[in-house]
């Protein structure tokens, strides 16, 4: 085990840390635009996708580094589109009254 | 790596950690969204920056159009997507995100075939083969039988866990050759599809109902693999983004087989949902007894002469698209000065927290959403509970039957209201294939029908009233 890696593996275990410490404090009402935004997170796959796909030659690697490129994006634009769809929704009744009766926002539409 | 992009990505990864953090509470979690994807393009394009001199001219066509065609696709995707169809929508877009880690790690692992590969990037890429590509299959399987492509229902045959078992072994052999000796095209192909076919076989026997703790889990495997890919690159940016979502679908996997009362192990390999025989006899359950139904006009005048109700809402009430009905209903009870609150179970919805996305949309405000700790005291004073297309959650054999499939699973106490109003297509029991004790109660009340034509009855009975 070299100096590097125990670098990187000190990256993940500390990101383990704040990972469960920033998530857990998702409240239930939002865990499924936490779902779509983490899952546009993951979209950073993109990063490695182009740095395969920038010095491609043969046609494997040219099939392979297109598909690569072309999933990673779907997953990082649809995530974060989707996500900021829903949030949007939630966000229009932030003038409502605390006791809930006093419906003055959501009446659009 | 620079000193410039160490620090770009850093500042990358605060704005994620910045965004989830943003996240926690409804008003300002869409600026966390924007911070995440700020972060985003950060990350990208100054990898783009500095890959500028390494294009070849392939490398910048398939860019561009990989970007260009991608970024297309996943913006009408998600702009055009119901909101009843977000669970699978997500499992697609975590999907082709597994897909893609793999597919990046197939391509790394094939520039040194014929040789033995270094075992620090060779074993977090095999890792990421496997992971990646199980979320894959996975997830398009999610996705078919979300999107009703193919059954809900458990698929099940003899000797089912032997087979995935066989399968695993053979991923474990392969990749140890691979890493232990050299790798080759054909053993790069035979793991990514031996990690496929695992992948599918692994969604296959579970239940449409189990869906939300497999997207959560799946979610989570990208995750992994994401930060697996990230080490063979020797790039924090990926391992901190990876791990994040690795955290984070990990975490509601717990909370979803925690709301469901069952172990992890359970779901996944338990098949629960398979109808059972004989369960299926309409308008008359178990023992033949009889549940007693009603007409809209009275149902109606029971809510417009109650002081408190509460509203029970599951999925079929999605499947219906009824949400904005209810919410009329709601709105006309209000008016009359009824009190309403609705009680959400953690996996109302097919992925968590869908129910609270769908009542969002039909413009209800979210402090009327309670959570079941919150709600579950409150039955005691209710008028009525409605339940609409609710049922394994009201469900009182979770409490009271220990031979019943979903035994143990918290429930919303709708039995302790002083009236039970379902609205039902049907008596066929829901997706665990259990039969309802509450049915039959002599409290409880059944109307049947399409809920959004129950619900646009009742709006008029209630005004009726």
């Amino acid at each position: 085990m070299n100096e590097q890696l125990v670098v990187l593996l000190t990256y993940f275990v500390l990101t383990v840390f704040i990972g469960f410490e920033v998530i857990s404090k998702v409240p239930t009402i939002l865990h499924t635009p936490l779902m779509s935004g983490t899952n546009a997170i993951h979209g950073i796959i993109l990063v490695g996708a182009l740095l395969i796909a920038a010095s491609v030659q043969t046609p494997v690697e040219i099939i392979l580094g297109f598909a690569a490129v072309l999933l990673a994006t779907i997953n990082v634009v649809g995530g974060f589109v989707v996500t900021d769809r829903m949030l949007e929704m939630f966000k229009d009744r932030q003038h409502v009254g605390a006791d809930g009766s006093g419906r003055k926002a959501g009446k659009e539409q | 790596m620079t000193i410039t992009t160490a620090l770009v990505y850093l500042l990358a990864a605060i704005f994620f950690i910045l965004g989830l953090h943003f996240l926690s509470s409804p008003k300002v979690a869409r600026r966390g969204n924007w911070m995440a994807a700020i972060g985003m393009i950060l990350a990208v394009g100054w990898t783009v920056v500095v890959l500028y001199q390494s294009f070849t001219p392939a490398g910048i066509a398939i860019c561009v159009a990989g970007i260009t065609v991608g970024g297309i696709i996943g913006t009408v995707a998600a702009r055009k997507v119901k909101m009843t169809a977000m669970p699978q929508m997500v499992a697609l877009f975590n999907g082709v995100g597994g897909g893609a880690a793999a597919l990046v790690a197939v391509s790394e692992l094939l520039k040194v075939v014929g040789k033995r590969p270094d075992l620090q990037v060779g074993l977090p890429d095999v890792f990421a083969i496997i992971i990646g590509g199980i979320s894959f299959a996975g997830s398009m399987m999610a996705f078919a039988k979300l999107q009703e492509l193919m059954t809900g229902s458990p698929i099940t045959f003899p000797g089912q866990h032997i087979v995935n078992g066989l399968i695993a072994l053979a991923i474990l052999t392969v990749a140890g050759v691979l890493l232990a000796m050299t790798g080759s095209v054909v053993l790069l192909i035979v793991l990514l599809i031996l990690a496929l076919t695992l992948g599918v076989m692994f969604v296959l026997p579970i239940g449409g109902a189990d869906m939300p703790v497999v997207i959560s889990l799946l979610n989570a495997c990208t995750g992994l693999a994401v930060a697996a890919s990230g080490f063979a690159f020797n790039n924090f940016a990926l391992i901190v983004a990876g791990t994040l979502v690795g955290a984070s679908g990990t975490l509601l996997t717990r909370l979803m087989s925690a709301a469901m009362g069952r172990s992890l192990a359970n779901v996944l390999f338990g098949a629960v949902g398979q109808l059972q025989q004989g369960s299926a006899g309409e308008h008359s359950g178990v023992q033949g007894r009889i549940a007693r139904s009603s007409t809209a006009e009275d149902i109606g005048m029971l809510l417009a002469y109650s002081r408190f109700v509460i509203i029970v809402p599951g999925y079929g009430l999605a499947v219906a698209q009824a949400q904005h009905a209810l919410r009329e209903l709601v709105d006309t009870l209000e008016k009359r000065g009824v009190e309403v609150a609705y009680a959400i179970h953690p996996v109302a919805g097919r992925m968590p927290g869908h129910m609270n996305v769908l009542l969002a949309e039909a413009h209800v405000p979210y402090e009327q959403l309670k959570e079941l700790d919150e709600i579950n005291g409150e039955f005691k004073r209710a008028d009525v509970a409605l339940v609409v297309g609710a049922n394994d959650v009201v469900n009182p054999a979770a409490r009271n039957s220990p031979g019943s499939d979903i035994y143990g699973m918290p429930i919303l106490n709708a039995d302790q209201a002083r009236n039970v109003v379902f609205l039902k297509r049907s008596m066929r029991p829901g997706f665990a294939g259990i039969d309802n004790e509450l049915f039959y109660d002599s409290r409880t009340i059944m109307l049947f029908g399409d809920a959004k034509e129950s619900l646009t009855e009742l709006v008029s009975a209630v005004k009726a009233a």
